[in-house]
């Protein structure tokens, strides 16, 4: 957290002395702060930089969860930004909506998003009514247990292979003085694993079925009980990792002192800033080795609606250097996240990324948790899983009879 | 300019009163911006979040009404329960202990000691600190990793067990602790005011009566401290229920939603879960709260007055 802090205000001060005299400066907020984020907004930066405009960084620390309501509020309130992030999927709608954001159609038929763009899910995402308000710019996908090699030779086991090996090498673990599994605190870590457990154990049509249709029967029914066991376990298994912030917790799997994490893909960038090798000092096991199966959440550009047209003629250009080919590679090999181009060559990527990239290109992905469901829904899920994961007394049907009455209440 | 003006005008018409809403003309001229301040921002406001409340406003305030969902799905949520229970429990006792902790270092500071100065600052000085510093310093000491636990540990006891911030039983006096740290020292200030507004001849009175120090502090200085209490207690009340800052820099909420209070349920609400209906709901249900608590103290305490 605070390096990645530093390195955001480091790659600000690097960024700035750039700009050329007739540059636009174009503010653009997101929350990369980690160590691997920022180094992959530099990135970003530099391409936008030598189009000739100016990138102010405009990085909002601590998630999300913190960055997003200072965005909306900013341009709800008529102090809009150059461009901003969000994730793929429903979080920009209303704005959309309510006229707030740019259209960015032009630019999208002239660069022909919709034939390099995968999965066109992607793209749907942004499309509002016909005209596309957003630039994807990477995938990101939850589906992944990473695993610190080191600290399952200390306990004396094998690296496990799947999700019910990591369950029962845990008490080995634990003999060792090792928490076995790294959860932060930050209420959608706990969510986002459950949604994890439900597909990558449940399958695409179960969770399909239970996150898309919202089908009654199958969020009571034996199949999600399976997921709320596994849960359970999960629980059980992340007891004793104090830690709030996602990168503490992939920290600790980085020094050994936790046997795995269940988080997303930009776990890998902090692997990559500690010099750790996939493979060698840590696996990872994409859908956490029963159903290779990820989801295309990831991260978006939206551009306000903005009077100054200079500054409009830099979204553009900006829109366009988001997807240019070149930039996506650098970024992405940074940030550990795929690409939205099929056209690029990752080559220069590291075993996990290459497993990402395999299941991208058969097409097993699922439209994730954010495109499925609303903020509010989302909210509510986060909600009940950090009362259940730090919960000792919450049994895992009441948790399942909250989860379906909650999904039931969506609109 | 006005007023020497107003006094000489009125000699000259002495039969017709004064009209009531011309006096003191000047100074209501100089109000009329607070005035418009509180009835536009805080009025206004407060009204039309009550209004919005019974709407299904999303992401942006909309007009379509759906009576009293929001409010039965507030007091459906856990999280909203537990954020009540919560607020019960620190509000309680960051009332009765600020106050007494607050009054027992005002009445040892009273004793005429030694580097009285030096030691108000000391006790003062956290109050300089917001809380969120205050949150992230307690974070860190209590901190079973590198806080206080640690600390003993390493002295030999390695049984020792304080982590208070991550077991939900105990987590809310956590946030307590650093409240009371922190707000203590501005209620001993003002407390220490009031005491030395007490006459030095009523202690003379009750010391040649031979009544003992304590029973002259509970029977007669503080009583005759009544309004210092009273603001002292407005001041602690209205710090309680707007606490945020320090749960979110603390806990931020955890662990799991042992320690949600309602504030940070209104902001999650408004902001992250894009639903504004919800957080207007709980933003009046907690204005609600603290009217039905103000409102007959308030008759009780200035109505009564008027009356008398």
């Amino acid at each position: 957290m605070m390096t990645g802090f530093r390195a955001a205000i480091l790659a600000a001060g690097v960024v700035l002395p750039l700009g050329a005299a007739h540059a636009t400066d174009l503010e653009v907020t997101h929350w990369w702060t980690s160590g691997g984020e920022a180094a992959a907004v530099a990135e970003l930066a530099k391409a936008f930089d030598a189009t000739g405009n100016k990138w102010v960084d405009g990085a909002i620390a601590g998630s999300g969860g913190t960055a997003r309501p200072i965005m909306i509020s900013r341009i709800t309130g008529g102090d809009p930004m150059g461009a901003t992030q969000f994730n793929h999927g429903r979080q920009a709608e209303e704005l959309v909506q309510a006229g707030l954001m740019r259209d960015l159609t032009d630019v999208a038929t002239a660069e022909k998003w919709k034939d390099v763009i995968r999965p066109a899910s992607l793209l749907d995402a942004c499309t509002i009514e016909g005209k596309i308000y957003c630039a994807p710019v990477n995938i990101h996908s939850w589906q992944w247990l990473w695993l610190s090699n080191a600290a399952f030779k200390t306990a004396g086991v094998e690296v496990p292979k799947n999700w019910d090996e990591f369950v029962a090498a845990a008490p080995a673990l634990e003999k060792a003085g090792i928490v076995p599994l790294a959860l932060g605190g930050q209420a959608w870590q706990s969510s986002g694993l459950f949604d994890v457990l439900a597909l990558s154990l449940g399958g695409k049509d179960f969770y399909f079925k239970a996150y898309g249709d919202k089908d009654e029967a199958t969020l009571t029914g034996p199949d999600m009980a399976k997921i709320f066991k596994a849960a359970d376990d999960a629980r059980r298994m992340a007891k004793g990792s104090n830690v709030q912030d996602w990168n503490q917790a992939t920290n600790l799997v980085i020094t050994g002192k936790a046997g795995g994490q269940i988080m997303g893909d930009w776990a890998q960038g902090e692997f990559q800033i500690a010099n750790q090798k996939a493979g060698t000092d840590y696996s990872c096991l994409p859908g956490l080795g029963v159903n290779a199966m990820i989801s295309t959440g990831g991260d978006a550009f939206y551009f306000p609606l903005l009077s100054d047209e200079a500054k409009s003629e830099a979204q553009s250009v900006l829109a366009k250097t988001i997807l240019d080919p070149a930039t996506q590679v650098a970024f992405n090999l940074k940030k550990g996240s795929l690409p939205v181009r099929g056209d690029v060559d990752m080559s220069a990527t590291n075993d996990c990324m290459k497993k990402g990239l395999d299941i991208l290109a058969k097409g097993d992905v699922v439209k994730s948790t954010d495109e499925l469901l609303s903020a509010d829904i989302q909210k509510q899920k986060e909600d009940l899983f950090s009362e259940f994961f730090s919960s000792t007394t919450m049994t895992p049907e009441d948790a399942q009879k909250r989860l379906a009455s909650i999904i039931a209440s969506a609109e | 300019m006005t007023i020497p003006a107003t006094t000489a005008g009125t000699p000259a018409r002495k039969s017709t009163r004064p009209n009531q809403y011309f006096r003191n003309m000047s100074a209501k001229i100089a109000s009329i911006p607070m005035i418009l301040t509180a009835v536009v921002i805080f009025a206004g406001g407060t009204l039309w979040t009550v209004l919005y409340s019974f709407t299904n406003s999303r992401l942006l305030p909309r007009m379509s009404f759906v009576g009293f969902d929001q409010y039965e799905r507030l007091w459906a949520a856990p999280r909203w329960t537990m954020s009540i229970i919560n607020l019960g429990i620190y509000g309680i006792f960051s009332l009765i202990f600020s106050l007494l902790i607050g009054f027992l270092l005002a009445a040892l500071m009273d004793q005429k000691i030694r580097f009285e100065n030096t030691f108000r600052t000391i006790f003062l000085y956290p109050f300089a600190l917001s809380f969120i510093v205050t949150g992230l310093v307690w974070q860190w000491i209590l901190n079973p990793e590198f806080g206080i636990q640690s600390v003993i540990r390493s002295l030999g006891w390695t049984s020792f067990r304080f982590d208070p911030l991550y077991n939900p039983d105990l987590v809310m006096y956590g946030i307590l602790i650093a409240a009371l740290w922190q707000g203590t020292g501005l209620v001993m200030c003002l407390m220490l005011a009031g005491l030395r507004g007490i006459d030095g001849e009523i202690w003379k009175a009750s010391r040649i009566d031979g009544i003992p120090a304590w029973k002259t502090y509970l029977f007669i200085v503080i009583p005759m401290m009544r309004p210092v209490f009273i603001t002292t207690l407005v001041i602690i009340a209205s710090g309680i229920v707007k606490v945020y800052d320090l749960v979110v820099a603390q806990t931020s909420g955890g662990p799991g939603i042992a320690s949600e209070v309602p504030a940070k349920y209104v902001y999650d609400y408004m902001f992250q879960a894009q639903n504004l209906g919800q957080g207007f709901a709980a933003s009046t249900m907690m204005l609600l709260t603290v009217a039905i608590i103000i409102i007959p103290w308030a008759y009780l305490e200035f109505g009564g007055r008027k009356r008398g």
